[in-house]
Parts: structure tokens; sequence; C-alpha cells
């Protein structure tokens, strides 16, 4: 017997005892899926959260995104950048108006040459406010995944729109993503560790510092 | 003698988890480690208040532990069919299926792909079920290096060591032992640290960021375990802090997920269950740094060669038995370990099990079966307080199951010889089966009371049974007077 059909075999014999055979009649749920978090300000809420895990943001018009994305990479100290090509082409002209060198991912670029560039400008797909995460689900406008994840700073822009209350809503959301094979990725703050003493140490693989352009 | 062969990685401490003292010898030995008692004080008392904190800000928590009963308990039940939906979505999705009933399997299968990949070096997202299957050891064998990642791990892994905490493995170790630990060996295996390396926690990570970026950058297979598959959708969940499991996922060419066969959920709405529960009860955050989530190959994005180990290793076992069957429910978050007094004094190494706290206590001799003397003593690892219960986020009841395993134990022992544990249980009984059997034992208590005035405290009482109990306990002298007096006095002077 193969370990495939030896395993069932096991797990049907050690199940014997349950007879109905619907998941769903057997082990009813009684959680209401995708209800919001009621929250007075989603926007202020994810605010609070960013900044809560010692990343910055910034609140801006539509009309002032490309002017924030330049001043965001200055804050963070970088001087080349790596753009997805889905990006805004207006914030990548004021980037190379800006002095800062914009370098394309086409062809993919090397992890090496990857480690060289200082930062990452990205889109997102769905935030949530209550936990304070950015999702991405590496579209046009946010790259593969190691894009976001061989820089030191990342750079960020989410759309007020793409903000919800909690988990719940933001679930709901990416399962279109999901359907497509897209990857996720969830970033809350930026990477942490406390394995020493216990002591909160940001930054050990992932981008030290993560710099949110919430655009209004 | 057998020529020495050089390692390839650190060597572990001899010796396995399996060949580990009972339980009451290995808690007396860590009880023994001041440092070990002082930080796991400090880690279990932080993160347990925290804990409580992120639970009571969400309003409906109790609903949604109970969310994550039902759903995992329908998984558990009915755990063939959402299998085979899991492996049909995964094959889908260009995922290399595989099926190990045991470590050992397991362990060929991962060492056959590797091999086949032509690499000396593999570099690994902390996972407890890798360190159940003692992979580490199993690719040394087989001439392949395995890196840990996870800063934690890198710490024991450096430190020749054993994890001693689900969540924080090396708890045990203090700031300047881990910049003793990273001067010594990071050289010795990678790019060294540098030479003014100082003890602070920042520093000490910057030493770790250089020390695994190389490997990295040029690893080209990863393995690791996994928090949750979807059954619907074949799509892979990783929760984690620091980044380098992202650095796993992301960069080599081939990824190995090694998943018990019970980490399903049926659908990906699930999650929003899932991914409140378990940041909030793990590490006592409102989310965890980074979450991964991938379903089967993307093309030009990450690894395009991917596998998943689904394990049985005893957990169908678990399964066969209704009472511990609820154990299976468990998503590794590490709550109740930090909540469990017995866990705060004695630490992860006493369990003799990767399995560390009272989710050890239940899980480990249910999956191994209670042969050894480790595993039989295991279910008594315990002051059945309950407040275990209280804290798990999918509400598996451990205290029941501890009696349920200490019954099990009890009656494999032979009924000629009555044995230390049915003395005891029988003994309770009695005392508890009547008021004035209770207040004789109390009344008793009272007068050793009375003649140990002097001491505060009761060392080592030099008795079989006793001396078990008491060696790694201070117990408080009993009062002179005991509750029920007191009570009957105060009611007396009420009237
Ligand atoms: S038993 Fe419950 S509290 Fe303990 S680790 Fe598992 S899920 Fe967490």
């Amino acid at each position: 017997m193969s370990a495939r059909e030896e395993i069932l075999a096991r797990i049907r014999a050690a199940t014997v005892d349950v007879v109905e055979k619907d998941p769903v009649t057997d082990v009813p749920v009684d959680w209401v899926y995708d209800q919001p978090t009621p929250l007075t300000d989603v926007l202020d809420t994810f605010e609070e959260n960013i900044l809560d895990y010692r990343a910055r943001i910034v609140r801006t018009p539509a009309s002032g995104t490309a002017d924030a994305v330049v001043a965001a990479l200055a804050a963070v100290g970088a001087g080349s950048v790596v753009v997805p090509g889905g990006v805004d082409a207006t914030w990548v002209a004021a980037v190379e108006a800006a002095g800062i060198e914009v370098v394309r991912d086409d062809p993919p670029l090397s992890h090496d040459a990857l480690n060289r560039v200082d930062a990452v400008i990205t889109g997102s797909c769905v935030s949530m406010a209550e936990t304070g995460t950015i999702c991405l689900d590496h579209r046009d406008d946010q790259g593969r995944r190691a894009l976001t994840l061989v820089p030191d700073r990342h750079v960020c822009v989410v759309t007020a729109d793409s903000v919800v209350s909690d988990v719940p809503e933001a679930v709901h959301r990416m399962k279109a993503s999901i359907l497509e094979g897209r990857p996720l990725t969830w970033i809350s703050g930026g990477s942490a560790t406390s394995d020493i003493e216990l002591q909160r140490v940001e930054g050990v693989h992932g981008p030290r510092q993560l710099f949110v352009v919430l655009q209004e | 003698m057998t020529a020495t062969i050089p390692r390839l990685t650190p060597a572990p401490p001899p010796g396995t988890f399996l060949g580990m003292p009972a339980f009451p010898r290995a808690a007396k030995e860590a009880l023994e480690n001041q440092q070990l008692r002082k930080n796991l004080r400090h880690v279990t008392q932080t993160i347990r208040a925290k804990r409580s904190t992120r639970a009571e800000e969400v309003e409906n928590w109790e609903d949604l532990r109970t969310a994550g009963e039902q759903i995992k308990n329908r998984v558990g039940r009915h755990l063939d069919q959402y299998l085979l939906q899991a492996e049909k979505a995964m094959t889908e999705a260009g995922i290399t299926v595989h099926w190990a009933r045991d470590a050992d399997e397991a362990n060929r299968i991962i060492v056959e792909i590797a091999r086949a990949k032509d690499t000396r070096e593999i570099v690994k997202i902390k996972s407890m079920v890798t360190q159940e299957i003692d992979l580490n050891e199993a690719l040394e064998e087989a001439g392949i290096a395995a890196w840990e990642t996870d800063l934690a791990e890198l710490i024991v892994q450096l430190g020749h060591d054993r994890p001693s905490h689900i969540l924080v493995p090396a708890i045990h170790r203090n700031r300047s032992e881990v910049r003793e630990i990273f001067r010594e060996e990071m050289g010795l295996w990678g790019v060294p640290a540098p030479e003014d390396l100082s003890d602070d926690p920042p520093d000490l990570a910057g030493a770790a960021r250089a020390h695994l970026r190389e490997k990295f950058l040029r690893a080209k297979v990863a393995v690791s375990g996994g928090n949750f598959i979807v059954a619907e959708t074949g799509s892979l969940v990783i929760v984690e802090s620091e980044g380098n499991g992202r650095m796993c996922l992301t960069l080599p060419q081939t990824l190995i997920s090694v998943v018990g066969i019970e980490k399903l959920v049926p659908t990906f709405e699930d999650l929003e269950v899932f991914l409140r529960l378990l940041p909030r009860s793990s590490t006592a955050e409102r989310m965890n740094p980074y979450t991964s989530i991938w379903t089967g190959v993307t093309p030009g994005d990450g690894p395009q060669d991917l596998h998943v180990v689904l394990l049985d290793n005893g957990r169908t076992k678990v399964l066969a038995d209704p009472v511990g069957r609820e154990a299976l429910r468990c998503i590794r978050c590490s709550a109740c370990m930090n909540v469990c007094p017995v866990y705060e004094r004695v630490g992860g190494h006493a369990y003799g099990s990767v399995y560390p706290g009272p989710i050890g206590a239940i899980l480990t001799p249910m999956l191994r079966g209670l042969d050894s003397d480790v595993d039989k003593s295991l279910p008594f690892a315990s002051t059945l307080c309950g407040a275990c219960n209280d804290v798990c986020p999918v509400k598996i009841p451990i205290s029941d199951i501890l009696v349920h395993l200490r019954n099990k134990v009890v009656e494999k022992k032979t009924a000629k010889h009555p044995t230390v544990e049915s003395t005891i249980f029988g003994g309770v009984g009695w005392v508890m089966a009547k008021g004035w059997h209770l207040a004789l034992v109390e009344q008793f208590a009272g007068l050793a009371g009375k003649a140990m005035k002097k001491q505060s405290y009761i060392g080592p009482i030099p008795l079989p049974v006793a001396i078990a109990w008491t060696r790694s306990r201070d117990i408080p002298v009993p009062p002179e007077q005991s509750f029920r007096k007191w009570w009957a006095a105060r009611e007396e002077e009420g009237k």
C-alpha cells in the first residue's frame, strides 16, 4: 500500500465513529463571516497602528502622491530605487527628476543586483486598519515578491478606498487574488524580532524601514 | 572506532529528545538552572499580560474561539475528504504532493528532492514539524547542511543546543551568552561576527542579518513548515516575524514544505478566524509582521519547483482517540505554555519533546504512545489548574485530556501490583468523597504545620511518593488552622 493509501485508511479507521459524512452538516460553524469591526475612523486607526509599529506614514491627496513618494525616499535615505513595471509613471518621473537612480526589474535582476538597490516603491492591494496591515497581491504595481523583500527600504502607496476595518473584510476582498493564483504578502510594520531577552528589534531580514504614503 | 567525519553544521547536544530523562528528573535539572528560571519567568509573564490585552480588545473573542474550535473539528472529523481536496487543489496549482507515514519516510523524501537538485545545503524556516522528524540530522547524514534562519533557532543551532520554547526558542540564553555564541561559532560556518560585536540586541540581530544574507542569496533549496493549508484552494500560509521566512519562501528555486495532516482549514474565508486568533494568542500582537500565502507556482516569481510533504507520524493515532483528538486542533500558538505554572518553572527542555508545556504533555504521549518513561510521565507534568484551557484559542480541553491520559497510564500498569498513581488517585478519591475525610486530612496537615512552625517551607518529604513531588517544589507549611476550621469559626463569630 502506498503511504497515501495507508494514511487515508488510518484516518478512515480512526474516524469510524463519525457517521454523518457531510462535514458541514456534521459540524455546524456558528461564525458569521465578513463582518466589519466597528471603528470610529478607519483611516485614523490605520495611521495609528502603522505608527505603533514604528513605521512612518504620510497622508496626501492624490495630486500630491508623486511628491510624497519622492519625500519618503529622501526620508529613508535611498539613493537608488527599484520600480515594478506597473508603478504610476508620474511617480517614476518625479523620482528621476529628484536625482534618485531608478532601477527596472526588466529583465529580472539577480538576487545580488537586487541586494545592491537601496529601496523599492510599490502600490498595494488591501489594507486593514485594526491591525495596521498592508497586503500585496504582487500585481504589476507591486512586482514579484523578492522586490519588496531584499532592498532595505520600502515605500508603499496605499489608497484610502483600499483600507478596510479588519481581517475579515480584507480576507473577503483578497479571495479574488487567491482564485487568480496570486501570492499574497501581508506586512504589519516591518521585520522584527524579540528573540533576545524579549527586547523588540526592528529589521532582521526584511526591509528595515517601511514608509507608507496614504493617498486620500 | 569510526573515523570522525567533519560536520557540515554545528553538532546538536548528544542524545535525542526521546532519550531524555523522564519529566521529574529533567524538571529537577531545569529548576537548578537559575538563568533559565529567571528568563522564563520574564518571558511568560510579559507575553501572558500582553496576550490577555490583545484578546480582550476583540469584542467577540469568545465567538472567535468557538469558530476556531468548530472549524478545526470539522476538518478533523472529515480529514480524509479535506486532504484529498487539498491534494487535488495543490496538484492543479503545480505543487508536487508527497505523503509520509512517519519521520523516516518524510526525511527520505526531502533528502531525495535535495539530492536531485544537487545541493549541499538548504535554508530552513523555523518549523516544529521538522524538529519533530529530526530533519536536520537526517540531512547532515546525507551530506547536506541545513541552516536555521530564524534568529532564535540560529542561536540554538550555533549554541549546539535545543529550543526551549515554541515561540522564543532561545529564551534560556541571555544577551552576553548570545554574543559569545556568535563570536565563537559564526566564523566557523559562514560570515563571521564583527570583531567588536556588542551584546546589544540590535547589534546581535545585525550580525545575524549579515551572516544569513549570504546563505539566503545563494541557497537553491529551502525547507519550511506551514501554519495552514487551505483545502479549497491549495494555498499554504506561513506567519512569521523576521522576514527569514519570506527569504526562504521567495529566493530559492525549490521549496519543500513539511506539513502535518491536521493543518488544514476548509476555505480561504476560514483564515479570517485563524489569522486573528493566532497572532493575538501567540506573540500577543494584533498581527504578526509578515504573513505569506501562496497557491502553487507563480511564473517568474518565487520558487518554480514546489513540494508539500503531508506528514502523519502518529497523528492518526491521536485522531483515533475521540477524547484525545481534540488536541489536533492545536495551532501551536504557545499561549498555554505562557500561562502554565509548571512550564514557567521548568522550561521546555524538561518535557523531552519538541512540544513542551501543556500541549506537549498531552500531544507527545499521544503521538508517540505511552511506552517510554518520558511519555508515561508527561500527563503528570501538570497541576490541573486549568489556566491553559481558558487561553487556548481553539478551546482544547487540555486538563480533561491530561486526566484521560493519566487513567490510560494507570490502566497500563499491572493490576496485580497497585501502583503509586492508583494509590494516590484512590487516596484523592477517598479524601474528596466525604467532607469528613477531607477534614481529617486537614487536621493531620495542621498538626504537621504546628510541628514545623519554625520553618516556613517544607523541603523534600522523605516518603516515596511525596519526594518526587516536593523535590522540585517549595511547599508552604500547612497553616495551623485549615480553611474549613477558619470558615466554621467565622460563621460561629458571626452568629
Ligand atoms: S494547545 Fe491551544 S494554547 Fe496551546 S499551543 Fe495549541 S492552540 Fe495554543
